[in-house]
């Protein structure tokens, strides 16, 4: 492996001048799950790595009447853990429950899968039908992009040389508020989604009704895929099987699967049918719950 | 070949060396380490406590599982210059002076290991288990120690260790 320099930042303004000052020879540095794998295999070569979990900001869980402030480089458990944001924000927990086992947990972050940007990320689906933003600060001032727009390719994302992931703000939701997320993978735990699919939709007052949805489609695609269409097709219509199922269906248009070890493309688009009909009914029981 | 034609020396000597305090198994411990050493490195070649293991050095196996801060991690996957003012608790620091774990006693009498790769990192991880929950059942165990791969056992007999070591630690 490269020998590399390991600094650790004591806040934002000396991450962002490390960062800057190696410019591409550099990474930020978070639970380093997917980073000190990949210097190790050799994808590529860095000289410094800027570790940013000393810096309080980067590592806050906030929990207020604005939202869930979620710092970039928090580990996932940190999330799961609390009862109160399980409770408000399903479909997050459900994502970053699933990224890898319990040691991972331990270290992983949604701020990290963000960064990593790979078309399978379990946390990002969830993050972008609870409408979060992804918080980026670096030396031209402090900034937020839609989550759904942070990933422009497999591995790659909006960040500028010189700019960090600092947090991810998750509003808080409407009333009647369901979402869920889930996956298809060939065995119980620590593996790669061949498919996943997040879901979140509000329901009128009466539950009878579907007010809005939001569709997020993992690993059939470069970056997670919105299906637009699939979710504005549930507005106006009861929270049933057939709704769904013609959701479903919708987002299978919307997908575009390759071929590799884990799936071919005819099972992705099957199970984007199935996941899609699946969340959205798992979502639909939390919304209810939620009047 | 002249001396400055010699290869030149190895690259590990380029970056300088981060000087760790930390606690390891209760004792102040401090060293110096090449900052892009993974902290299983850093416990087996630079403290030479080898009671942690290597099996695939990319966080899938789970053999190298340590306790940071009170958190299971796989210690391949951690710098061993990131243990500055942490907690570190290895294999090494689980038995009480004079005796064993009753992880390890349970794990005896199921006979709950084999070739034993894997055995130090399943011992801390399921310490980290019991530590949150003493009393967790079939489900709980076999989802908290996914992380950790044996290839000889199967599964089954750790299980009814962590739930007897649970028992023990009950009475």
């Amino acid at each position: 492996m490269h020998p590399f320099e390991y600094l650790p930042a004591r806040n934002l303004t000396e991450a962002i001048s490390a960062l800057a000052r190696h410019g591409d020879r550099a990474r930020a540095f978070a639970g380093g799950t997917d980073l000190l794998v990949q210097l190790r295999g050799g994808r590529y070569e860095l000289d410094a790595i800027v570790d940013l979990k000393r810096i309080p900001e980067v590592m806050e869980l906030r929990l207020d009447g604005d939202g869930l402030h979620i710092g970039a480089a928090l580990p996932c458990y940190r999330l799961y853990e609390d009862d109160s944001i399980a409770k408000v924000y399903p479909g997050i927990i459900d994502g970053a429950a699933v990224i890898g086992g319990t040691q991972i947990q331990s270290r992983a972050s949604l701020g990290g899968n963000l960064c990593n940007a790979t078309p399978s990320a379990d946390g990002i689906g969830p993050l972008i039908v609870h409408s979060a933003s992804a918080v980026i600060t670096g030396t031209e001032g402090t900034y937020s992009v839609p989550v759904a727009g942070f990933c422009t390719g497999p591995g790659t994302h909006v960040l500028r040389q010189g700019e960090v992931l600092m947090a991810i703000d998750v509003p808080t939701p409407a009333p009647h508020f369901g979402a869920a997320y889930q996956r298809f993978i060939p065995r119980n735990e620590m593996d790669i989604a061949v498919v996943g699919v997040a879901s979140s939709l509000v329901l009128n007052a009466t539950g009878d009704r579907i007010e809005s949805a939001m569709l997020a489609l993992a690993a059939v695609g470069p970056t997670p895929i919105v299906a637009a269409a699939a979710a504005e097709s549930l507005v106006g219509k009861a929270p049933t099987e057939e709704s769904f199922r013609e959701a479903g269906e919708l987002a299978a248009d919307a997908s575009s699967p390759i071929e590799d070890m884990r799936g071919t493309i005819e099972q992705r688009r099957e199970l984007t049918r199935v996941l899609t009909r699946r969340t959205l009914a798992q979502a639909a029981e939390r919304a209810a719950r939620n009047r | 070949m002249t001396q400055s034609e010699a290869p030149q020396p190895d690259a590990m000597k380029q970056v300088p060396r981060v000087h760790v305090q930390c606690t390891l198994n209760g004792q102040a411990t401090e060293f110096l380490v090449a900052p892009y050493q993974s902290l299983l490195e850093t416990l087996r070649d630079v403290v030479g406590i080898t009671g942690t293991k290597e099996g695939c050095n990319d966080g899938n196996c789970g053999a190298c599982t340590v306790s940071l801060d009170g958190r299971i991690v796989d210690s391949c996957l951690v710098l061993g210059a990131e243990a500055d003012d942490r907690t570190i608790d290895t294999i090494e620091g689980l038995a009480p002076p004079g005796g064993l774990h009753v992880l390890q006693q349970a794990f005896l009498e199921e006979a709950a290991l084999q070739c034993g790769i894997c055995t130090p990192g399943l011992l801390v991880a399921a310490k980290g288990l019991l530590d949150q929950e003493p009393h967790p059942d079939e489900q709980m165990i076999r989802q908290w120690l996914a992380g950790n791969l044996c290839r000889c056992t199967g599964y089954d007999k750790v299980v009814r260790a962590v739930q007897k070591a649970a028992e023990m630690q009950a009475r």
